[in-house]
Formats: structure tokens, C-alpha cells, sequence
């Protein structure tokens, strides 16, 4: 009888990892087999886009006929590509990640950081906006009818068209810098917070509605204990997409700028002068970027879970 | 409440109203009026917010028609107008209230509080642009957007065409048939679904748009680059949707399936996909408003003399802002539309499913 009252034992941390590690253990080789064929379409692809220019090449250096080998290794290493090959995408980012110090304009790193800060900012402006039109249409569902499409409708404005003008206006009143970027950010990444907690808001249990009303529970007690709690999971269900979206509007707010730091700027810099490999380089430090933000947003997801004393 | 704050402006303002004793003056005192009426109606009475609505609707009328005349500026003491500006919106939040109350009976009472809403807001817009002077460079008011929308009808019309019509469209077809094909392709194989979702989650969360240089560079300048972002675009959003749609078919009806000896196909055509539906408009609505986005922004790399992104990067720098907003209409007229005529499709063809019960 005493091991009951001892409460439930705590398994071994071990056996908890190893069962992840199983789960996931499960998904490494499809995935890595999907990984490994877009590699190979990639090359392929490759060869093909740069193909023409490479058998123009090698006919100047007078190779009239040359055999595949030796087309595949001229496609494979064209110093302005079609299409890059992976090899040379990598060997971009880490040769313009090293090759000059961080800070300096033609450093990668020093674009990524711009851009990591004007999409945190627009992340945090945007996700409190969210929150306060969730909360503020929970506490007043009249108004829920009437504000609802019209956040709906925000989303068709394409604010992304409209960044640089946005970019310009705010510039002409004065704010330059972070700002008319995190701005952007903001518009993009309110949206799913405060479609997400709206769902979420309403999604406590109508027997835990009940108790809580048993209790004489204030409408705020049932808001911070029950319903709030079981928004949880929607929350982080959306802050994951507003953090990604948050990242688009960074970029996109970038583009007009010109000649400043980040990832749009250098985007549009390698458009212009036809540097593709400096594209997709950018183009790969986006989406690294966008994973790594993503799963910081997960990481807090299961510090906060853990906290509030949420099973997983 | 909305009654108090409107005898404010009488007090106030007085002066100022005798000097151009108009039409202003009198709609001012009919919408006052009308507040009345709804006050002293018994609380369960229907018309108490359409009421209040309709008085707030005339002191807005009254407050922009005494701006437009020239007499009063928000800025330039005339404190009357700007108290009975603000209590024309409160009236209006007041009359959103109590008409968003009634119960959902029939179309005029869904559609009055959003309505109700945007004109609000519209108002709010108009009535500070001019009350305060706002430099037209930098917001010009609904007015004006609307004058120069009318003004360039056939330009913008143009612009439409090729961007919407040739270039989203097209690709919003495409990426979204192939989405779906994939989708199911990668439900059929285990192992492909395993080793396609989190590439695909991963895609969804890139930031495609960066794609558009490189589109450009393969396909030129015109519409075909710009359909091949939207490909890329929509693609992942409704593969994943396609995915997650196809796995919401519960055991029973799939034990019924099994039951009936029913093929893989047939488990598919009526069961799975049906149940699918409400994921595959969730992913076919995300989807149109990206391809518009998508769109727009990939003209900034390099397109023909014609385009909504192109409109609108001209005019930025020619400082015609009224037509760049109009242009901004369009992309929203046609953005709102496509997610309405989804969200119609979407209720006729899934009425039967639990989420859309109770609407």
C-alpha cells in the first residue's frame, strides 16, 4: 500500500529519449531518401539549365564534341550559372559567411542578423496585436461579427506590394532603420494570432465551463485558469506560421531599401548583376533561417507546456 | 451614451452652425432625433441598433459635408465637429453592438455589423484626412482613391487582367491541382508521405517569394515567370493540406470501408477525399491569397509595361499615390472576393460536415 501513496515514479530519463529517438528513428530514412532525390533532380536540373551555356564554353576553348563527363563537369562548375549546383551554393555560404568579418556588408552573417532583428521585432509588435484582437473579440463577442471579416479582408491587401511605399512613407516621416520593416512584419503576423487564439479561446471543455460556473468563477478567473490554458496549443500552433510569415515581411520589406543590410537586399543585389549563386545562397540562409525561428517557437512551446504543468 | 455626447457639439459648436445654418445642421438634429427613438424603445425592441445606426450614419454625413465645405477644420478649434465626429463613431460601435445581438435571422442582419464596420472605419479615415490636413503624398483619403480608381478604370482593368488572370490564376490552377495530385500520390506510398512531409513543412515556412529573381531569369519578363512563384507558392500549403485532410477519416468509417471489401480507390473517392474537403478549401483559401501576393511581388523583378506590381512601383515613384491605392482596391476587391466565392463553394459543398453545422 505504501508505493501507492508514494505517487507515480518517475521514469527513467533514458527510456523517455530513447522512445523519441525511436519515433523519429522511424522517419530518418524516408526523409533522407526524399533529401537525397532532390538533391539528384537538383543536379540534373542543373545540368540541364546550364548545359548550352557550358557547350558554348567549351566550344570557344575548342572542344567541339565533348563527351558527357566532361560537359557534366564544365555545367557543374559555371561561375555564372542557370541554376547552381548544391556544391556551389555551399561553398557560397560559407566562403561569404568567413571570408570577411562579421559586420561587413558582404558578409552573409551580417545580412541574416538584419534581417533575424527586423523579423523578431515585427514577430513580438505582431503577436501582441493578435492576442489583444483575440482577447479583446472573446471579452465582446457582439463585436466578434463584426470585426472578424474584416481581419479576414486585412490579409487581401497585399501588403508585401505595397512595402515599398509603406518603406518610403514611414522614411519620409522620419523612421528609417528597423522599423518600417518590423511594420510589415507586424501586418503579416497578426493574422494567424488572432485567428488561432480566437479558436482557441473558445475551445475549453464545456464540462470545465460548467465547474468553473459551479464555482462562481469570474468571467476573468475563467479566462486566465481554464480558458487561456486551453489556448495553449493553438497559440503556438500560430505563432509558428506569424514567425514565418514574420520572416517574408522582413524580406520583402527589405527590397526597397536598397543597399542596406539583409537577406531582401541581397536578394535584389544578385537579381540585378546576375549573380545566381549569391541568390540561392540567400535564398537557403532564408529558409535555414525560417527553421531555426520555427523551432525556437516549438522549444518555447514545450519549456511553457512543461511549466503550466501540460502533458505531452 | 451616444445621446449625451451629441448634445456636446450643440453646446459647443453653436456659433459656428448659425453662421452656415444648412442642411448640416438639420441632419445633425435628425440624427439626434433618431438616437432618441432608439432610447426610449423597450430594450428588447429589434430596431433599437438599426435606429442608432441609421442617426450615426447622418451625423457622419453631416460632420465630412461641413469638412468638405471648407468652413471647419478638425485643427482649427472647432472642437464641436470633432466631438460629434467621435460620437457619430461611438453610435456607430454602439449600433454594431446591438444589431451583432439580434439573432442570425436573415441576410440584412449578418452582413449589417461588418458592414456597419468597414463604413465606420472608412469614415474615421476620411473625416481625419481632411479634419487634419493629412498631405495627400503620404494617405489620401477613400475619396480620392475612389475618384482615381473610377479615373483609370481601363488601366486598371489591364493590370488585372495580366496579373490576376494570366499570371495567378494560371499558377494557382496549376500549383494547387499538383498539390492535391501529390498529395494523394503521397498517401497512397507510406514511405514517400514520411519523407515528403517535413520537406514540405519545411518549404511552406520558406520564404518562396525569394524565388522570384530566379523565375524571372528562366521564364522572362512576362506573365509565365510570375504563374511559376504561384506554382511554387501554393503547391506546398496544399500538399500539406492535402496530407493532413486525407488522415482526418476516422476508424469507423474506414472499418465500414474495409467491411464493404471496398478498393483503395473506392475508400478514397468516398470516403477519404469527402472528409478531406474541409481541409482542401482551408488549403484552396491560404492558397488564393498567397498566388495574389505571389504575384504581385514577383513583378517587382522584372516584368512587361503592364501589372498590378508594376502599376504600382511606377507610380511610387512618379508620387501619384492615389492610383497605387486604387491598385491596392483591386488587389483587394479581388482577394476578398476569391475567399468569399471559396468560403460559398465551401458551404454548399461540405453543408453536411460537424464544422459547419449551427452556421
Amino acid at each position: 500500500m505504501t508505493e501507492l501513496a508514494a505517487g507515480p515514479v518517475p521514469g527513467p530519463r533514458t527510456g523517455r529519449i530513447g522512445r523519441a529517438l525511436a519515433e523519429r528513428g522511424a522517419d530518418i530514412l524516408p526523409v533522407t531518401t526524399v533529401a537525397l532525390l532532390v538533391i539528384v533532380i537538383w543536379y540534373a536540373a542543373a545540368l540541364l539549365l546550364n548545359a548550352p551555356q557550358a557547350i558554348e564554353q567549351l566550344a570557344r576553348k575548342g572542344v567541339t564534341d565533348p563527351a558527357i563527363a566532361e560537359l557534366m563537369a564544365e555545367a557543374f562548375a559555371q561561375r555564372r550559372p542557370v541554376l547552381p549546383t548544391p556544391d556551389q551554393v555551399v561553398v557560397e555560404i560559407v566562403t561569404s559567411s568567413t571570408e570577411r568579418p562579421v559586420g561587413n556588408v558582404r558578409n552573409l552573417i551580417t545580412h541574416v542578423i538584419a534581417t533575424a532583428q527586423s523579423t523578431l521585432a515585427g514577430f513580438v509588435l505582431g503577436s501582441i496585436l493578435g492576442l489583444g484582437l483575440a482577447i479583446g473579440m472573446a471579452a465582446l463577442r457582439p463585436l466578434e461579427r463584426g470585426v472578424l471579416p474584416w481581419i479576414v479582408a486585412s490579409q487581401t491587401v497585399p501588403i508585401l506590394a505595397i512595402a515599398p511605399m509603406v518603406v518610403v512613407v514611414l522614411g519620409n516621416l522620419g523612421f528609417t532603420g528597423l522599423l518600417p520593416k518590423a511594420v510589415i512584419s507586424m501586418y503579416l503576423c497578426f493574422f494567424p494570432v488572432a485567428i488561432g487564439m480566437t479558436k482557441g479561446l473558445r475551445s475549453a471543455d464545456p464540462l470545465h465551463m460548467d465547474l468553473m460556473h459551479s464555482y462562481n468563477a469570474t468571467p476573468f478567473q475563467v479566462f486566465l485558469k481554464l480558458r487561456l490554458p486551453a489556448a495553449l496549443p493553438y497559440l503556438f500552433a500560430s505563432l509558428k506560421v506569424a514567425i514565418a510569415a514574420a520572416l517574408v515581411g522582413a524580406i520583402v520589406g527589405e527590397l526597397p531599401t536598397g543597399g542596406q543590410a539583409g537577406l531582401g537586399t541581397r536578394l535584389l543585389a544578385g537579381s540585378y548583376y546576375g549573380q545566381t549563386t549569391q541568390i540561392w545562397a540567400a535564398l537557403i540562409a532564408a529558409s535555414l533561417l525560417s527553421a531555426l525561428l520555427v523551432q525556437a517557437v516549438a522549444l518555447a512551446e514545450r519549456i511553457v507546456v512543461r511549466q503550466s504543468g501540460g502533458a505531452r | 451614451m451616444g445621446l449625451v455626447a451629441l448634445l456636446l457639439p450643440l453646446s459647443t459648436a453653436g456659433g459656428v452652425w448659425i453662421a452656415n445654418a444648412d442642411l448640416t445642421v438639420l441632419m445633425m438634429i435628425a440624427g439626434i432625433l433618431l438616437f432618441a427613438q432608439a432610447g426610449i424603445r423597450p430594450r428588447q425592441s429589434r430596431m433599437r441598433g438599426p435606429l442608432v445606426l441609421a442617426g450615426a450614419a447622418l451625423v457622419a454625413i453631416a460632420t465630412i459635408a461641413a469638412l468638405r465645405s471648407g468652413t471647419v477644420g478638425f485643427g482649427e478649434g472647432a472642437a464641436g465637429y470633432t466631438l460629434a465626429g467621435l460620437a457619430a463613431m461611438a453610435a456607430a460601435f454602439r449600433g454594431i453592438a446591438l444589431v451583432a445581438r439580434l439573432p442570425e435571422t436573415s441576410l440584412p442582419v449578418r452582413l449589417l455589423p461588418p458592414a456597419a464596420l468597414g463604413l465606420t472605419l472608412l469614415y474615421a479615415w476620411e473625416g481625419g484626412c481632411l479634419g487634419f490636413g493629412v498631405p495627400a503624398v503620404l494617405l489620401p483619403p477613400p475619396s480620392a482613391i475612389g475618384a482615381a480608381f473610377a479615373a483609370n478604370l481601363p488601366v486598371l482593368w489591364q493590370d488585372f487582367v495580366q496579373t490576376v488572370w494570366k499570371g495567378a490564376l494560371r499558377g494557382y490552377l496549376i500549383g494547387c491541382t499538383a498539390g492535391i495530385l501529390l498529395g494523394v500520390a503521397a498517401d497512397r506510398v507510406a514511405f514517400l508521405r514520411r519523407g515528403l512531409l517535413p520537406v514540405a513543412n519545411l518549404m511552406s515556412a520558406a520564404p518562396i517569394v525569394g524565388v522570384a529573381p530566379i523565375m524571372v531569369m528562366w521564364f522572362g519578363f512576362d506573365w509565365p515567370s510570375k504563374a511559376a512563384v504561384v506554382v511554387v507558392t501554393t503547391l506546398f500549403p496544399m500538399l500539406v493540406n492535402t496530407l493532413a485532410g486525407l488522415s482526418a477519416t476516422s476508424r469507423q468509417e474506414l472499418d465500414l470501408m474495409r467491411s464493404y471489401a471496398a478498393s483503395h480507390t473506392t475508400t478514397l473517392l468516398v470516403a477519404r477525399l469527402p472528409n478531406a474537403l474541409p481541409f482542401l478549401f482551408n488549403g484552396l483559401k491560404i492558397s488564393a491569397t498567397l498566388a495574389l501576393i505571389a504575384a504581385i511581388v514577383a513583378e517587382f523583378f522584372g516584368t512587361p509595361v503592364v501589372g498590378m506590381g508594376f502599376r504600382i512601383s511606377t507610380e511610387v515613384a512618379r508620387m501619384n499615390v492615389d492610383v497605387v491605392w486604387a491598385t491596392i482596391l483591386v488587389a483587394a476587391i479581388a482577394g476578398s472576393g476569391t475567399y468569399a466565392a471559396l468560403s460559398f463553394i465551401e458551404r454548399r459543398v461540405t453543408f453536411w460536415h460537424p464544422a459547419m453545422r449551427g452556421r
